[in-house]
């Protein structure tokens, strides 16, 4: 296991929602939980993954998520079981969208 | 007509959205609260923030139930310590609030591994609350229905419910098909051969065994209309469990060993039961098989 975490500024989108939490720990999947939280402004994403050494995709990914959503305020935690980048970043729009009511 | 929705293909807390009333689920010991399992990190094992389960209040037909979903997506719905003192909290929490049901939308392979007795542990305390809960005049209803089935502990535990419901897709034994076939050889029970192993464990062999109640289509509204059913049938009556009904229980089950013991497929024992056409009926839409088996099921 790997414990990695990224902190992002200048985000500019708070989300109000309770948590909530989207994905099931399973084989090539991952459980997203999104909490409002006071992180002056930041979002924090921490993940503990069954792949190790693949922190540079995880970096990409997470930044490219940060672009999309500008996330202010936000704690994000993952649990992921060796999910590929296109369904880590499928499941973290999802739990936005959930936060947001659109999903 | 409402659009039709798989209760096998549904997670857990898909399930929970769908089959109580919308909105209504009110979960206790949320994944926010992340109270996982102590086990699983000292192994270097993925933990889930709900440890596999979902309890919670719910409301069905607009009667608050108390209800618990198993995913069986996290390590099939295993029991481990964190995951069973869940369902015995919930159980518990059910006779001290005198709810009308407590429903279980169980799917698990029985007691964790990894956690060894702590988890075999956990799961002999569900099964004691849950009769507890009986006991305290709280039924308990069983909704079996996912991929994984009710095995091991789980298919015990489920055995002590009220009321189990069906989908032929749904599965409850004991001893699952590998374990089967490890510890006795592929000539008892070949775990690859899928028909055999639905014949043996799925929901019709098991409605007409007499080992569940109900049996649905694989849908979430009849699940959700069985489920409701059997929370309204135990209105005001006793829930809980009887020496006579253990006696009938134990009769049941020495009836079945006498007359079917020496017999190897589920298809020799329907033929045996004299329902006809047996071999078709692992083809049978529900409606036209619970036609078929209704003067010939065991436990009606």
């Amino acid at each position: 296991m790997e414990t990695l975490n990224y902190r992002f500024e200048q985000g500019t989108r708070r989300l109000t929602a309770p948590p909530e939490v989207v994905g099931v720990v399973g084989s090539g999947n991952l459980e997203v939980l999104i909490e409002p939280a006071q992180l002056d402004g930041a979002c924090t994403i921490e993940i503990t993954t069954a792949a190790v050494g693949f922190g540079p995709i995880w970096e990409a990914v997470m930044r490219d998520f940060h672009q999309r959503w500008l996330l202010a305020d936000t704690r994000i935690s993952i649990n992921d079981m060796g999910a590929t980048p296109a369904v880590v970043s499928l499941r973290m729009d999802q739990a936005v969208q959930t936060m947001l009511g659109d999903a | 007509m409402k659009r039709h929705v798989s209760y096998q293909e549904a997670s857990a807390r898909e399930r929970l959205q769908q089959l109580f009333d919308p909105r209504s689920f009110e979960e206790f010991l949320p994944p926010s609260a992340r109270v996982i399992s102590p086990h699983l990190a000292q192994l270097n094992a993925p933990v889930a923030f709900d440890d596999g389960v979902a309890v919670g209040r719910a409301q069905l037909g607009g009667v608050t139930v108390y209800a618990a979903a198993q995913e069986g997506g996290f390590m099939g719905g295993a029991v481990g310590e964190v995951h069973g003192a869940k369902l015995v909290g919930l159980l518990r929490r059910a006779v001290a609030d005198k709810v009308a049901a407590v429903v279980l939308l169980v799917e698990s392979g029985g007691v964790r591994l990894h956690e060894a007795n702590a988890g075999l542990i956990a799961v002999s305390e569900v099964m004691r609350a849950l009769l507890d809960a009986r006991a305290a005049g709280v039924p308990v209803i069983v909704l079996v229905g996912g991929s994984n089935g009710a095995f091991g502990g789980m298919g015990i535990v489920t055995r002590c419910a009220n009321v189990v419901v069906m989908s032929e897709e749904g599965r409850l034994a004991m001893s699952g098909p590998e374990v089967i076939e490890t510890a006795n050889g592929v000539e008892e029970f070949d775990s690859r051969d899928r028909a055999l192993v639905w014949r043996s464990t799925g929901g019709k062999h098991r409605y007409l065994m007499g080992d569940c109640q109900r049996i649905v289509a694989d849908d979430m509204q009849a699940f959700r209309n069985a489920a409701q059913e059997a929370v309204a049938a135990y209105a005001g009556q006793p829930a809980e469990l009887t020496l006579e009904a253990l006696e009938a229980e134990q009769q049941m089950l020495d009836d079945r060993l006498t007359r079917f013991g020496t017999l190897p497929d589920p298809i020799d024992i329907w033929t045996a039961m004299q329902m006809p056409d047996a071999a078709n009926i692992p083809m049978l839409d529900v409606d036209s098989f619970i036609a078929a088996a209704a003067s010939h099921r065991q436990g009606a």
